[in-house]
């Protein structure tokens, strides 16, 4: 079904529209993209940021090198993006995001039959399957927009379980800064605010023979997220 | 024998100048990497080069913009208001209740100040950002509902208005006075400011690297000496009196000009220091990898500009 349905939508069409978003992008924020440790590596990753605008994923993939974004695959949610045919074509087609079911919301999409995204699909073994395949991932850990005045929200635990599912998978945070003052919730005008994307080093793997305890690995993640921060945003 | 209009040899005259200054500078900066750095890195010259570069791309775009006339220049300094805009709104701390306000700076107030320069309304345009949007930026945040840290907020997007919409636009709003006797030559108004005061900060450079020992405002630029400042200053000064052909001053008014320009440029860098020190960054932005953004090139500009256009317009204008 999801074959069918990708090879329909014509590869043209796909390249075309992730080019224009990209050049949208650039063109709007000047997004900047800084490698703290090192540069870009093309092995499977889970690229995990903060989340504060529907333009984060866009950000953080035009901030990739140009091979390796059709290697990098979104996590979204499958009830936001099915919701209509412009975001399937945007989310499905052109980001070929994996799409996860958020519990308690199946009932409200009805498009997901469609799609094949199955609700009792286990969402920790359908992004396990994706870097098995070579390929990358983005992940909001925080699970939701932040809108809070909290710097970053406390991290769900599919993260945890990832990476005790895939132990060679290099986990990388990823600050985003400024992509929700373009466009905040409700606006119409996006803003030329200049943005900036900073990838870190990869989380190290733990270091003691005793597996890590989840919350003690969720800390770990977050706080080298929020270690990112540019110096200017960390009084605001 | 009869020579073109007075403003196309002048000008050509002019950038002939400078092309063979830039042409010698970076001649020499070649030699020096080549004799003293060996080809290697090397921090000092590095740096000489990329400013000598700035130069070439600051010269080269002028010139483009001059060849287009009026339009050219308003065009060229409504992308730089622009780019200031958006580097010092990027560094600034607002919240969403200003987003209405941002919007109506970069997409109503920009164009309209160039707008009103453009049809040489100097009645509103003098007054429009400094008044009008001065009063409607706040009423717009306030309808947003969120109090918090309101006047600062406000203030910065205020602030941002001035420093990089009202005060650059007084670069090409130098076009709309009208000097008796200097009719069609005002671009090279435009080229007297620029020159004067960038070549203060080149040679505060030189002067401050080749003796600066005591420093001037240690907490804000660490870089600037009382050496390189007087030095600087002074020669700035020399400069402008040299170019006095080029303007409708005699050669000590345009002296006493051009120090007040240089002066007014030095504390424009320190001002805008002060916020980059308070904001924790050391460039505005990142225009060119490594040499900073459009404000860190254009603080001085910034403060000189307005000063240059009022103390033109109130001795030389009718």
């Amino acid at each position: 079904m999801r074959n069918a349905e990708r090879d329909v939508i014509p590869r043209m069409l796909t390249q075309f529209a992730a080019a224009s978003i990209v050049g949208f992008a650039r063109a709007l924020t000047g997004v900047r993209a800084i490698w703290v440790s090192g540069g870009p590596q093309a092995a499977p990753t889970v690229y995990f940021a903060n989340h504060r605008s529907h333009g984060d994923f866009v950000l953080l993939w035009t901030s990739l090198p140009p091979d390796l974004r059709p290697l990098t695959r979104p996590v979204a949610a499958a009830d936001y993006w099915l919701s209509s045919a412009l975001r399937r074509f945007i989310g499905c087609g052109v980001f070929r995001s994996v799409l996860i079911e958020r519990r308690g919301l199946i009932e409200r999409s009805g498009s997901i039959e469609r799609s094949g995204a199955r609700p009792d699909r286990d969402p920790i073994a359908q992004m396990a399957a994706v870097l098995e395949a070579g390929d990358s991932l983005i992940l909001f850990p925080e699970g939701t927009r932040n809108e809070s005045d909290e710097v970053v929200l406390p991290f769900k635990s599919g993260l945890f379980h990832l990476s005790r599912r895939c132990p060679h998978v290099r986990f990388v945070p990823v600050w985003i800064n400024n992509v929700h003052r373009v466009l905040p919730k409700g606006a119409i005008v996006p803003l030329p605010i200049a943005c900036s994307v900073t990838f870190g080093a990869a989380l190290a793997g733990s270091a003691d023979a005793e597996p890590e305890e989840k919350q003690s690995f969720l800390d770990r993640a977050r706080s080298a997220l929020i270690a990112l921060r540019p110096d200017y945003e960390r009084e605001d | 024998m009869q020579p073109g209009p007075p403003q196309v040899s002048d000008t050509v005259l002019l950038f002939a100048g400078i092309g063979g200054i830039l042409v010698l500078a970076s001649t020499v900066a070649a030699l020096l990497r080549w004799r003293l750095a060996h080809g290697q890195p090397h921090t000092v010259i590095d740096n000489l080069v990329s400013r000598i570069n700035a130069w070439w791309v600051m010269v080269i775009a002028i010139g483009l913009a001059f060849i287009f006339g009026k339009t050219g220049v308003l065009v060229l300094f409504y992308l730089i208001s622009f780019y200031a805009l958006r580097e010092f709104l990027s560094l600034a701390y607002t919240r969403r209740a200003d987003h209405n306000a941002m919007a109506a700076a970069f997409f109503i107030a920009l164009p309209a100040q160039y707008f009103l320069i453009w049809i040489e309304w100097y009645g509103l345009y003098s007054i429009f950002i400094p008044v009008y949007a001065f009063l409607i930026l706040p009423i717009l945040a306030a309808l947003g509902g969120d109090t918090k840290r309101f006047l600062e907020r406000t203030s910065k997007v205020q602030w941002g208005l001035m420093i990089c919409v009202y005060c650059i636009s007084h670069v090409p709003a130098l076009l709309t006075l009208n000097i008796p006797g200097y009719e069609g030559r005002h671009l090279l108004l435009i080229a007297f400011l620029v020159l004067v005061v960038q070549g203060s900060d080149v040679l505060q450079y030189i002067w401050g690297k080749l003796m600066g020992k005591r420093k001037v405002a240690p907490e804000l630029s660490p870089s600037k000496t009382w050496e390189g400042l007087i030095g600087g200053v002074l020669s700035a000064t020399a400069l402008g009196a040299a170019l006095f052909w080029i303007t409708p001053f005699n050669p000590w008014q345009a002296a006493l000009i051009a120090f007040t320009i240089c002066l007014l440029g030095f504390f424009g860098g320190l001002v805008m220091s002060a916020i980059k020190r308070d904001r924790g960054v050391k460039d505005w932005g990142h225009m060119i990898e490594g040499h900073g953004g459009m404000l860190d090139r254009l603080d001085s500009v910034i403060f000189a500009a307005p000063i240059f256009f009022h103390v033109t317009r109130y001795w030389w204008t009718p």
